[in-house]
């Protein structure tokens, strides 16, 4: 399971990366998405995989003796899920802002505004 | 009362955004409420900062969870350092604002004192945790209200630098994030204390330096160092000035900071390596810096190729990592926030009183107001390190550093920068203050007019007023500011009191 979810991870990076290479200023913003996905698949996989073993404690016990999954990957995705939640979200409506102020949607012709000014 | 001491650094700023967004139309309330903020923040530093000289280093667990299992807040001397001066420049650029000149009424009325705020909260907070992911929480925390503050107006340039500033900060979390990742899976633990131990005695020291290198990128973003500072002269220079300020003064600290936390407390096992290679990029980052530098004839541009060039004498500080050493760095930062946040304000008190930041239409200023001139020279030349200002010893130290231990290469460069940013220093002079004013520029300065209010004009100097002051302060008596980074240098490279403090607290 390990080995699928590596190579799962691996081709999100690739393709988030691949994606903020294009010129297109909403394969950009895909290519965001995707790489924050690869890394929370990361941190779910890097934290080790268990199935069917809940940290819970049964009724009665004072403490963990049989083994158990971890919890704390699972909390950490949970805040790194709503922070690029919002920080994305922030994200697209900026370079929705860029595309209308800018006219076009192609990353190379967004120039630095002085020097598309000499060139109109 | 020492535990509260260690929260309130982050509760205040955010208390004050809290109760500025209830006053949202008032801009003239949230100023002063702003200002009420910040100067209670500056007093919890200082308070802070001496606890943590008077009694070592502090630290609490929130939540009462015991480390390493919940958050710790944690104030060592270099973290209290940094608080303070966060605190001190949030004091400027909110006296810098009050004038009504640092920040167009347009902007201030659309939560421009409220980002501020949850701004020094991010920062503040970053500096006081003592836990690897919720230094990242911190860490988004301040970026998302610096996207926002850079955002902010929507101007076309503003737009362009928020795209490139936001797509390469969102890389560098993700970079953040998976380092995080896999730390925690070979290491089991998030606590920065916890893991300085368990990395010491790691099993993978391959592993290990591979992750050193995942996180010299991501705060390598941050701080802007060689090859991965191209976004900080792009964006730095089109918000208001107020914002690009605190921008300059803080956030590539932060990368700093973290650089100089997790390459002390965790990845010292692998030094021939990490450290040289950090050693070699703070060579090429202030060389690259200088000469970026060299080619702009904007005001902003030049000051933030420069904060490119003086982040490579702080990361030398690491990369040559004896005691001098890091005590230069901290000395460094020290200066180097003080000094470049002055200058950024000096720029926009130009651009009000000209309406231009282009060094080619400005001139004639040392003419019609040679006050402003005189505080634009001191900490231009505290910058190139001129004696006896505050740049000057914190070169010295430095320089005496890689000296000791024989890097002539990079004491060298880092003696032929500090020659080229006086260079870079005199151009912004002869151009902008010492050259008569070109007579194409009539209009510019007749359509400024409006600005050149006596009244509020002073208000807008008076933050440039302390923050050269304190300078020449640390300048004249720099022994007290040596010994304060001599001891948090000293705490730096012995992790052994810091562990103990987070571990036994």
């Amino acid at each position: 399971m390990e080995v699928v979810l590596a190579i799962v991870v691996g081709g999100l990076f690739a393709a988030g990366l691949y994606m903020m290479m294009r010129r297109s200023i909403v394969k950009l913003i895909i290519g965001l998405v995707l790489l924050s996905h690869a890394v929370n698949l990361l941190i779910f996989t890097s934290g080790g995989l268990t199935r069917a073993e809940p940290p819970l404690l049964p009724e009665g016990a004072e403490e963990i003796v049989m083994f158990v999954a971890d919890p704390l990957p699972q909390a950490l995705i949970l805040t790194a899920i709503v922070i690029s939640f919002a920080v994305l979200a922030f994200a697209l409506v900026l370079f929705h802002r860029v595309y209308q102020s800018v006219g076009t949607d192609d990353l190379d012709r967004i120039k630095p505004a002085e020097e598309s000014v000499t060139h109109l | 009362m020492q535990k509260l001491l260690l929260v309130l650094p982050i509760i205040i700023p955010l208390g004050t955004s809290a109760i500025l967004i209830l006053t949202w139309r008032a801009c003239r309330v949230q100023r002063w409420l702003s200002l009420l903020g910040s100067t209670a923040l500056m007093v919890v530093a200082g308070l802070l900062l001496a606890t943590v000289w008077r009694d070592g280093i502090q630290a609490t667990q929130v939540g009462n969870w015991p480390a390493p299992y919940g958050i710790t807040l944690v104030a060592d001397l270099f973290s209290a350092t940094m608080v303070v001066l966060t605190a001190l420049m949030g004091f400027a650029v909110m006296i810098y604002s009050l004038s009504g000149l640092g920040i167009d009424p347009a902007r201030e009325s659309f939560g421009y004192y409220p980002l501020l705020n949850i701004l020094l909260m991010g920062v503040s907070g970053a500096f006081l945790t003592g836990d690897i992911f919720n230094m990242y929480v911190w860490f988004e925390v301040m970026l998302i209200s610096s996207f926002v503050l850079l955002a902010l107006g929507g101007e076309r340039a503003q737009l362009e630098g928020a795209l490139k500033y936001v797509t390469i900060n969102l890389v560098s979390s993700a970079v953040f994030l998976t380092a995080v990742g896999v730390l925690y899976g070979v290491v089991g633990t998030l606590n920065m204390a916890d893991l300085a131990i368990k990395l010491h005695n790691t099993a993978e020291p391959g592993l290990v330096t591979t992750l050193a290198m995942l996180f010299l990128i991501t705060f390598g973003i941050k701080a802007a160092i060689f090859p991965l500072f191209f976004w900080l002269p792009e964006s730095y220079h089109t918000p208001p000035v107020a914002v690009s300020a605190i921008f300059a003064g803080l956030l590539t600290k932060v990368g700093v900071y973290a650089l100089i936390r997790v390459f002390t407390l965790l990845f010292t096992q692998n030094v021939g390596y990490t450290h040289t290679l950090i050693l070699v990029l703070s060579g090429f980052t202030m060389v690259v810096g200088v000469l970026g530098a060299a080619a702009q004839y904007e005001f902003r541009k030049i000051l933030s190729f420069h904060i490119v060039s003086q982040i490579g004498y702080m990361i030398m500080g690491l990369g040559l990592f004896t005691p001098l050493a890091i005590a230069g760095s901290v000395f460094y930062i020290v200066h180097h926030i003080i000094v470049k946040t002055n200058l950024f304000l000096i720029s926009g008190a130009v651009e009000r009183l000209r309406g231009t930041y282009e060094l080619k239409e400005l001139g004639g200023l040392y003419r019609a107001y040679p006050g402003l001139s005189i505080l634009f020279l001191i900490p231009a030349l505290s910058l190139a390190g001129i004696p006896p200002l505050s740049g000057f010893w914190a070169k010295y130290t430095l320089v005496r550093a890689g000296l000791e231990i024989e890097q002539y290469v990079i004491v060298a460069a880092a003696l032929l920068v500090g020659l080229l940013t006086l260079f870079s220093m005199t151009k912004i002079w002869n151009e902008a203050f010492w050259k008569p004013l070109p007579d194409t520029s009539e209009k510019l300065v007749a359509g400024a007019a409006a600005n050149q209010n006596m009244g509020r004009m002073r208000v807008l100097v008076l933050p440039i007023i302390i923050l050269t002051l304190l300078t020449i302060l640390i300048g004249l008596v720099a022994e007290p500011v040596l010994l304060l980074a001599m001891a948090a240098s000293e705490q730096l490279l012995q992790p052994s009191e810091y562990i103990e403090a987070v571990m036994g607290a």
